[in-house]
């Protein structure tokens, strides 16, 4: 392995870092020169992520070989700062940039210009997510964290207004508590185990004392509030429908993968740390995950059903998406993971699509049209029935034509349908999650999978009951509504976004291998804690344990 | 002593963080919020162990006794959070000024409950 490409796992950390603070010191009008700069940067993040994701799957000959560590300063793993590869922390990036690149694209148009500074809160925005996906300590995990939050309390209010400011206000006050539980839950793992590293930490458990392990218990318990409180879990999930509904178009696409960043470490901490083989403390709060889970997917429904105009179904449709996948993590099952990795690369890329289609389809409305759509429905009143003979015959522009295109795909990812992959997403979880066994050999199914099935079936009516009649009431409308002009660079992002879904579609074969591998890696932890400790250090634990 | 006089510091610390916190107007929330954080530095530290007189770092090359010092690691964790929460508190009064230059009020729901 030669060094470069070794320094390839902190690039998507670094590139963003500088990129970011260099635009800082152009200035204030220096539009062009940003947009470039920021294009460049997201392009060369996708390119790296894709080089991690092919390195990272390439070596399938051992399962440790699969998994890359960096250390930073060259310090040994449970003492210096590890960043780690595997193939989920790959994927993860993958995702990041992509939608990140749409987002950016997307923001040329014109909303890069709608306040300071943009691009570089963007890139920050960037580095700490992607650290966050890479790193393999707990407080570094913090330390990412506070750098993501504090870039998107910047960008939440990018654009300025009221409704902004004042939605900002309760997710920077929401944020800031949660990460002061971050704290509390960081400082008693560590006085309870006396290590930070992940890697160490799942090594130490099994041997941690008796009178330690409430303690330990409690500090999980606190910090998986503070994750689930980013991925949105009912009840800790208000502030985030105001607040992605009032976020501008490119910023509220790109915070659809910041509910993933919680379910993420949701899934890589519980169970690397309270995984199967883990001793007394094994599947440690899985069903608060499930029922949790599942609780958010009925209250995101609800709201998806009650919501008034498409933002705010857009958001609620981000609550539904993040409870499916908790519900899942919290089975604890190989099978089921694959299918929740399937389903958040497809939610998340039919969400990002779709929260940047609402602003163009919503272009050629006054405010407030939305409300009084739903009123008039309300109270039965009807008044364009007698527009029905003039419709006839009349040409449907081009630019409504694919944002209606560009619609239908987004319904069908977000509810689920068949023919794009959030059909096939929630199908492979479904059937993994009726086959507790694995196989198709007789066997009662329990009554949580029952239950998800329907939850998720109805989640899925009720998106697509919510999708359509957004769509009815914005496309069907009456032809006098001045036609939106759409950019050229509005529109790609867009429709690159939903090419994606297709090729998940069309090449779901070795999507799935790759989810199950990567579902196998997470679910054998010990592969994870052995590529990331030196030989040595184990070797003395081994003889200090026996 | 010292134990129970650190613990009831922070428990006062974190009491009024979270009693001002629930408040409904924003300088009382920005307040409860940095009382919290300075409640959550002193538990990293007490999670460390509480020791007097003791250093944190060796004094002599030759390395010594390891519980004749403090534990380093939580104080370094202190002065990581210290610096993220003081940023975060100025940004957040940057919004909570902007929230009432648009409102014209200080309720964190930027009007005035009805009476």
């Amino acid at each position: 392995m030669n060094r470069m490409a070794d320094h390839l796992i902190i690039a998507p950390v670094v590139l963003p870092l500088l990129a970011g603070a260099a635009m800082l010191l152009l200035g204030e009008r220096r539009h062009g020169l940003k947009a470039a700069i920021g294009v460049a940067s997201t392009s060369a993040l996708v390119g790296i992520a894709i080089a991690l994701l092919v390195k990272s799957d390439a070596a399938s000959d051992s399962p440790t070989s699969a998994i890359s560590v960096y250390r930073l300063g060259d310090w040994p793993a449970p003492f210096g700062i590890v960043l780690v590869v595997d193939r989920l922390s790959a994927l993860m990036l993958l995702l990041t940039s992509i939608l990140g690149a749409a987002a950016v694209v997307f923001s040329l148009a014109h909303w890069h210009r709608a306040g300071a500074h943009f691009h570089s809160l963007f890139q920050f925005l960037l580095m700490g997510i992607n650290g966050a996906f890479l790193t393999g300590d707990l407080f570094n995990l913090f330390v990412f964290f506070e750098l993501l939050l504090a870039a998107s309390y910047g960008l939440a209010l990018h654009g300025s207004g009221a409704a902004r400011v004042k939605a900002g206000l309760h997710y920077i006050v929401v944020n800031l508590v949660a990460s002061l539980l971050f704290l509390i839950g960081v400082s008693l793992i560590y006085g309870a185990s006396g290590t930070l590293n992940m890697a160490d930490l799942a090594a130490r458990i099994p041997d941690v004392a008796a009178e330690n392990r409430s303690l330990l218990e409690m500090g999980a318990g606190i910090l998986g509030i503070a994750f689930l409180l980013k991925a949105g879990m009912w009840p800790l999930c208000f502030w985030l429908p105001t607040t992605y509904a009032v976020a501008s178009p490119p910023v509220a696409s790109i915070f659809a993968i910041m509910t993933k960043v919680g379910a993420y470490i949701v899934l890589r901490l519980w169970l690397l740390l309270f995984g199967a083989e883990t001793g007394e403390s094994a599947q440690f709060g899985g069903e608060w995950l499930l029922y949790g889970g599942m609780a958010t997917v009925a209250f995101g429904a609800i709201g998806t059903l009650a919501a008034q105009d498409m933002a705010r179904l857009a958001a609620f449709s981000v609550l539904v998406s993040s409870g499916t996948v908790l519900a899942a993590i919290g089975m604890g099952q190989v099978a089921v993971t694959e299918g929740v990795l399937f389903y958040v690369v497809s939610s998340t890329l039919g969400i990002g699509a779709f929260f940047l289609l609402i602003e163009l389809v919503e272009r050629g409305r006054e405010p407030g049209a939305n409300v009084l759509a739903v009123t008039r429905e309300a109270y039965g009143e009807d008044d364009d029935r007698d527009e029905d003979e003039d419709q006839i015959g009349l040409a449907i522009p081009i630019t409504m034509g694919m944002l209606g295109l560009a619609f239908i795909g987004c319904a069908l990812m977000i509810a689920g349908l068949p023919p794009l992959s959030g059909f096939i997403a929630k199908f492979a979880l479904l059937t993994a999650a009726l086959n507790p066994i694995g196989t198709t050999q007789g066997g009662s199914v329990p009554a949580a999978s029952w239950t998800l099935l329907v939850a998720l079936i109805l989640s899925g009516l009720a998106a697509l009951i919510a999708m359509t009649r957004a769509g009815i009431r914005s496309f069907w409308a009456a032809p006098d509504r001045a036609m939106p002009r759409v950019a050229a660079t509005e529109m790609v992002p867009i429709v690159a976004l939903l090419i994606l879904c297709v090729l998940q579609t069309i090449q779901a074969g070795p999507v799935m291998r790759f989810m199950r591998a990567t579902a196998h890696s997470l679910h054998a932890p010990q592969d994870y804690v052995r590529a990331v400790l030196p030989p040595a250090e184990q070797q003395a634990r081994k003889a200090g344990g026996t | 002593m010292m134990e129970i006089i650190l613990s009831l510091g922070i428990g006062a610390l974190a009491g009024s963080g979270v009693w001002l916190i629930l408040r409904p107007r924003t300088f009382q929330v920005i307040i409860g919020l940095s009382l919290l954080s300075y409640a959550v530095n002193l538990f990293i530290i007490a999670m460390g162990g509480l020791r007097t007189g003791a250093p944190p770092i060796l004094t002599t090359p030759a390395a010594g006794d390891p519980s004749l010092y403090a534990d380093p690691l939580p104080q370094a964790l202190v002065l990581t959070a210290i610096v993220i929460s003081f940023a975060t508190t100025a940004l957040f009064l940057v919004v909570l000024l902007a929230s009432r230059g648009f409102t014209g009020t200080d309720h964190v729901d930027g009007r005035e409950p009805e009476p």
